[in-house]
């Protein structure tokens, strides 16, 4: 074999090595999907939704979970769009090149890589402790609010941008304020986009388990929440309980408790997928 | 007033921007007012040097070393099982891959870093802890071997989607130049494609560390819950953000000593990550310019 047919040969065994390894992750992901599906599958039933948790792993279901997990989604929804839309409004429409944008710059970079359990700490000594929230559904909402407002604001930011300077253009031409142009034009044009971001961020806030045991959401709750001062749990923190019970009928019902999450967090992913595909075009 | 209605609206939107900041300060506040009342009652000295860390027992030992070695060493495995991985997806995506298989994969390997970290606790412990049990029998069931496996493979996207974005920036003139001189994909890649990237790439790794040594709810459930002074990655250890959610499960009481070490133990993870970040940030800061 002389030098040239050396290199080919290693190259062909680079482009089949670079394949394996991009296959090993998909199939590992298929594996352990297959794997929870056969432990949990059977398991559910309407009655595991429907119940309340129980000391017995047959009669348990994830009720109060749930409506904590649907709760906690829709409050922090609430308090992190306005306020995630409205900072990467200012930063991408207002804010002038200096050193302050500079700051906010860094500063929001590193706040999405400050570890969730941080931001759990956080919400424990100001939401829980000194704003005297307790353990509450409310706490919680505020705690993932600040946990994924920095996607939330560069998602905005990144949808903005994409949208056509001329777009712009064409209504402070006709007359239209820096506001209104912002209210009519940009932001319903980079709206596919937001969206987008809004519900990526939304579904790692349903997966959080670490800040929200930090804050104190219970592993047993007797009864579902009816308003945000309610103490709660949420289907991962129901899951983690389930697993570090020894006996074998819990690890089932974690394995369907998983399945029920995994959906939920697919089936967001996929709208998020959608609507960026769809958005993608328009610009196109 | 149409004026004043302008200025109001840039005000408001500016409040948005400074609760971000106010998020930055609170963390720090927190943490340090909460970890210096901690350093009153324990030396620092104890801290960074006892080797054993018992707060929760009647015996008190307040060492900082067992939890940074058990974090340490989850996140070596994952980044030992994550990198090569990782960077050979990008390099396969970026220079070998058709347009349309890679416009497929890379949202579907982006959905590895979508699973709920409690989910892949879960299958560390129930299937892949009794899987290397099969070739390692003394291993223990609760370890840091099979958390960091399983945390490596959670964070392969976050190598593969970044190296392959730096990579596929390099202009292809680069490539060209190369392959005119009769160099294979395989010498182009690594010796013209990846130098070229290579400030890319060093960012997506330091993300990956900085997500693995913050990573909770893998190691909560399959690494154990016993500080341990060890490299051994077949026993029980226990992280850092791991001991903060023992502690959080627990019933301790707020203001007592035992309280407080989850913010001294906090705040030793929060500064490491924190330069991690800032350093990766200002790579990538250099990084821009040269493309731009």
């Amino acid at each position: 074999m002389n030098s040239i047919q050396k290199n080919r040969f290693k190259d062909r065994l680079f482009m089949y090595w670079g394949m394996f390894a991009t296959l090993i992750g998909l199939v590992l992901l298929v594996v352990f999907i297959g794997d929870i599906l056969i432990d949990g599958l059977g398991r559910i039933d309407w009655s595991f939704i429907t119940n309340l948790p129980s000391r017995k792993p047959d009669k348990s279901g994830i009720y109060t979970a749930l409506i904590g997990s649907i709760w906690i989604l829709i409050l922090t929804a609430f308090i992190v769009i306005p306020v995630g839309v409205a900072a990467g409004l200012y930063l991408e429409e207002y804010s002038k090149k200096n050193w302050l944008s500079g700051v906010l710059e860094i500063n929001i970079s590193n706040l999405a890589g400050v570890p969730s359990i941080i931001y759990g700490l956080l919400g424990l000594e100001v939401f829980v402790r000194i704003m005297n929230l307790g353990a509450s559904v409310l706490a919680g909402s505020l705690t993932l609010s600040l946990l994924i407002l920095p996607i939330i604001i560069v998602a905005t930011r990144e949808a903005i941008k994409a949208v056509p300077k001329s777009i712009q253009d064409a209504s402070y031409a006709l007359g239209a304020s820096k506001w209104h142009t912002i209210w009519y034009q940009i932001l319903p044009a980079a709206g596919g986009g937001i969206l987008t971001g809004v519900i990526l961020a939304l579904s790692r806030a349903v997966g959080e388990t670490a800040p929200l045991i930090v804050v104190g959401a219970l592993a047993y709750v007797p009864f579902a929440p009816e308003n945000p001062m309610d103490e709660f749990s949420v289907l991962p923190i129901q899951i983690f309980n389930w697993i570090s019970r020894p006996q074998h009928g819990f690890i089932e019902n974690a394995a369907a408790a998983i399945i029920i999450l995994l959906l939920i967090t697919f089936i967001m992913n996929g709208i998020a997928v959608y609507f960026r595909n769809k958005w993608q075009k328009k610009w196109k | 007033m149409r004026k004043i209605k302008e200025y109001l609206i840039e005000k408001l939107l500016f409040s948005s921007v400074l609760i971000t900041v106010g998020v930055t300060l609170g963390i720090i506040a927190v943490l340090g007012f909460e970890a210096f009342r901690f350093f009153n009652e324990v030396s620092i000295v104890e801290f960074f040097t006892d080797t054993q860390w018992t707060p929760l027992f009647t015996d008190k030992h307040y060492g900082i070393l067992p939890l940074l070695s058990g974090t340490l060493l989850t996140s070596f495995i994952a980044i030992a099982v994550a990198l090569p991985l990782g960077l050979s997806i990008g390099i396969y995506l970026s220079e070998y891959a058709p347009k349309k298989f890679r416009k497929t994969i890379k949202p579907l390997l982006e959905l590895l870093a979508a699973v709920p970290t409690v989910v892949y606790g879960f299958f560390a412990l129930i299937v892949v802890t009794p899987f290397l049990q099969g070739f390692i029998p003394n291993l223990s069931s609760f370890n840091s071997l099979s958390a960091g496996i399983v945390m490596g493979i959670m964070i392969i996207p976050f190598i593969s989607s970044l190296s392959e974005d730096a990579l596929h920036a390099v202009p292809y003139a680069l490539r060209e130049a190369s392959y005119g001189m009769g160099a294979t994909k395989l010498q182009t890649a690594f010796k013209v494609v990846v130098p070229a990237a290579s400030s890319g790439i060093i960012v997506s790794i330091i993300l990956a560390i900085s997500r693995a040594i913050g990573e909770t709810m893998i190691v909560a459930i399959a690494a154990g819950q016993q500080p341990r002074f060890t490299l051994d990655p077949t026993v029980p250890v226990e992280t850092i953000t791991a001991y903060i959610v023992q502690v959080s499960l627990g019933d301790v009481q707020h203001g007592s000593v035992e309280y407080r070490t989850i913010f001294a133990a906090g705040i030793t993870l929060f500064v490491f990550t924190f330069l991690l970040n800032t350093y990766s940030y200002s790579i990538r800061k250099k990084y821009q310019q040269r493309y731009e």
